[in-house]
C-alpha cells in the first residue's frame, strides 16, 4: 500500500497575541430601564451588569470580527500572511450562507485562508482555541487566528427584560502558532444536547432561557470541568493565576471561582469580571475579558490562565493556557 | 443521613444554607416567611439554596417544583414528604 505522507508536526502551542473591538455606543442599565419594566438596582443584583456595547444598525459580526482579529495580529508582531487559517467563533450571523470566517480572513489581507465558522455558542472561544491548537500541532495550519464575535442584539427581544439586559455585542480574537513549551493546554469539552430547550431560539428570531435551569446548570456542572481542564494539562487549582470564565453573569462567575477555591485555587487568583462593562458577549466574552484585564495590567505574560467557556447547545469546554 | 429529619431539624437545615446563599440571619428563617417578600431572597438564590437543599437531605428540587416554594414551611414539608 501507497505511504502517504503526512504533515509536519509542531511540538506545542501557545498564545502569540490577543485583541478586542467593541461598538462604541454604551447603553446603560437606566437606559434599558426607561422601556423595560426593570432597574439599574435589579440588573445590577442579578446579573452584576452595570453597561453594556451595542452595535450601530450597520456595524455587521464581521466587521467587529476584522476589527479584533486585526488588533491581536498586531498585538502578536505579526502580519497577515504569518496566518493561514482563521476560524471564526459565533452563534449570530445573519444568516447561515455565508460563512463570516472567509471575508474576514479576506478583509484582515489573510489570502486564500483555510476559514470557518464554529458554532459552540458562548463556548465557541474554546472550543475553536482547542481546534486552532490542534490545528497547528498537526501540521495542517500554521498560525490560526481564532475570533469570538457576535451581534447578539440582531437576535435579542428588546422588548424582553430578562435578555434585553443580559446580551451584549463585540468581538475578541487571539493567534496560535507553535511553540517549544505548551502554553495551550488540552481542550476538555462536551455537550448536553439533552438539555438543548435551556436555551432556544424562539420563533425562530429570538434568544430564550430558562433562567433558573441555566443558572443551575452553570452554578454545579462547570466548575467540575474546569477542574478536568486543569488535571488535563497537569496543574494544580493553586497555580492558577486568572480565572475567565465566559461572562455569562457575574453570580455565575463568582459560584465558579468559589467552587475552584474550595477545591484550592488561590484567594488572590485573579477572577475575570468583564462583563460588568461589557455584558454577555457570547463567544467574544473570554478573549475580549483576557484583552481588556491586559490593558489594565490585571494579567501579567506568562500568568498561567484558566479559560471555561459553556451556553447554548449545551455545550462547554475549557483549557489552561499561558497569557502572552 | 440514615433516618428521617424531624421538621424542625429541615427547618434548622434550612435556615444555616439561607445565612450562607443569602447572609439571612438564621433567627429570621421561620415557616411563615416567604422568601421572596420577607427574606428578599430573588429567583437566582432560591437555585442556590435548593442545590444546597439537596445535597443536605438528599432530596431532588426540580425548578418547575422550586416556584411553589413560597414560603419556609412550603420547602419544609416539600422536603419532609421527599425525603
Amino acid at each position: 500500500m501507497t505511504q502517504l505522507r503526512l504533515a509536519q508536526t509542531a511540538k506545542a502551542t501557545r498564545i502569540l497575541g490577543f485583541g478586542s473591538f467593541q461598538p462604541e455606543r454604551i447603553v446603560t442599565n437606566d437606559e434599558l430601564s426607561q422601556h423595560l419594566d426593570t432597574s439599574d438596582e435589579w440588573i445590577r443584583e442579578r446579573v452584576g451588569i452595570v453597561e453594556r456595547r451595542f452595535a450601530g444598525a450597520d456595524q455587521k459580526l464581521v466587521d467587529m470580527a476584522v476589527a479584533a482579529g486585526s488588533k491581536a495580529l498586531a498585538d502578536s508582531g505579526l502580519s497577515p500572511s504569518d496566518v493561514d487559517t482563521v476560524i471564526l467563533a459565533n452563534c449570530t450571523m445573519p444568516s447561515p450562507i455565508p460563512n463570516g470566517a472567509a471575508q474576514v480572513a479576506d478583509r484582515i489581507g489573510v489570502k486564500a485562508a483555510g476559514a470557518f465558522d464554529l458554532n459552540a455558542a458562548c463556548a465557541g472561544f474554546c472550543y475553536a482555541l482547542g481546534t486552532a491548537s490542534d490545528l497547528v500541532r498537526s501540521g495542517s495550519a500554521k498560525r490560526v487566528l481564532v475570533i469570538g464575535a457576535e451581534k447578539l442584539t440582531d437576535w435579542v427581544d428588546p422588548t424582553d427584560r430578562a435578555n434585553a439586559i443580559i446580551f451584549a455585542d463585540g468581538a475578541g480574537a487571539a493567534v496560535v502558532g507553535p511553540a517549544e513549551e505548551a502554553g495551550i493546554g488540552p481542550v476538555v469539552w462536551g455537550s448536553a444536547g439533552d438539555l438543548v430547550d435551556m436555551i432556544h431560539t424562539r420563533d425562530d428570531r429570538w434568544i430564550f432561557q430558562e433562567g433558573q435551569s441555566v443558572f443551575r446548570w452553570a452554578t454545579t456542572k462547570i466548575a467540575p470541568i474546569a477542574l478536568r481542564a486543569l488535571e488535563a494539562a497537569g496543574v494544580t487549582p493553586e497555580q492558577v493565576d486568572v480565572l475567565i470564565p465566559h461572562q455569562a453573569n457575574l453570580r455565575i462567575v463568582e459560584s465558579i471561582a468559589k467552587k475552584l477555591r474550595a477545591n484550592g485555587a488561590r484567594e488572590d487568583m485573579v477572577v475575570a469580571d468583564d462583563i460588568v462593562y461589557s455584558g454577555n458577549t457570547s463567544s467574544a466574552s473570554i478573549p475580549m475579558a483576557v484583552d481588556h484585564m491586559r490593558a489594565a495590567g490585571r494579567i501579567k505574560p506568562g500568568d498561567l490562565a484558566l479559560l471555561i467557556g459553556f451556553g447554548a447547545g449545551l455545550s462547554y469546554a475549557g483549557q489552561v493556557v499561558i497569557c502572552p | 443521613m440514615s433516618e428521617k429529619p424531624s421538621d424542625a431539624e429541615i427547618l434548622e437545615g434550612l435556615a444555616e444554607i439561607v445565612e450562607e446563599v443569602a447572609g439571612v440571619a438564621p433567627d429570621d428563617v421561620t415557616a411563615d416567611k416567604s422568601f421572596v417578600d420577607d427574606l428578599d431572597i430573588d429567583s437566582l438564590s432560591m437555585v442556590e439554596i435548593a442545590v444546597q437543599a439537596e445535597d443536605r437531605f438528599g432530596v431532588k428540587i426540580p425548578d418547575d417544583e422550586l416556584a411553589n416554594l413560597k414560603t419556609v414551611g412550603d420547602a419544609v414539608n416539600y422536603v419532609a414528604k421527599n425525603v
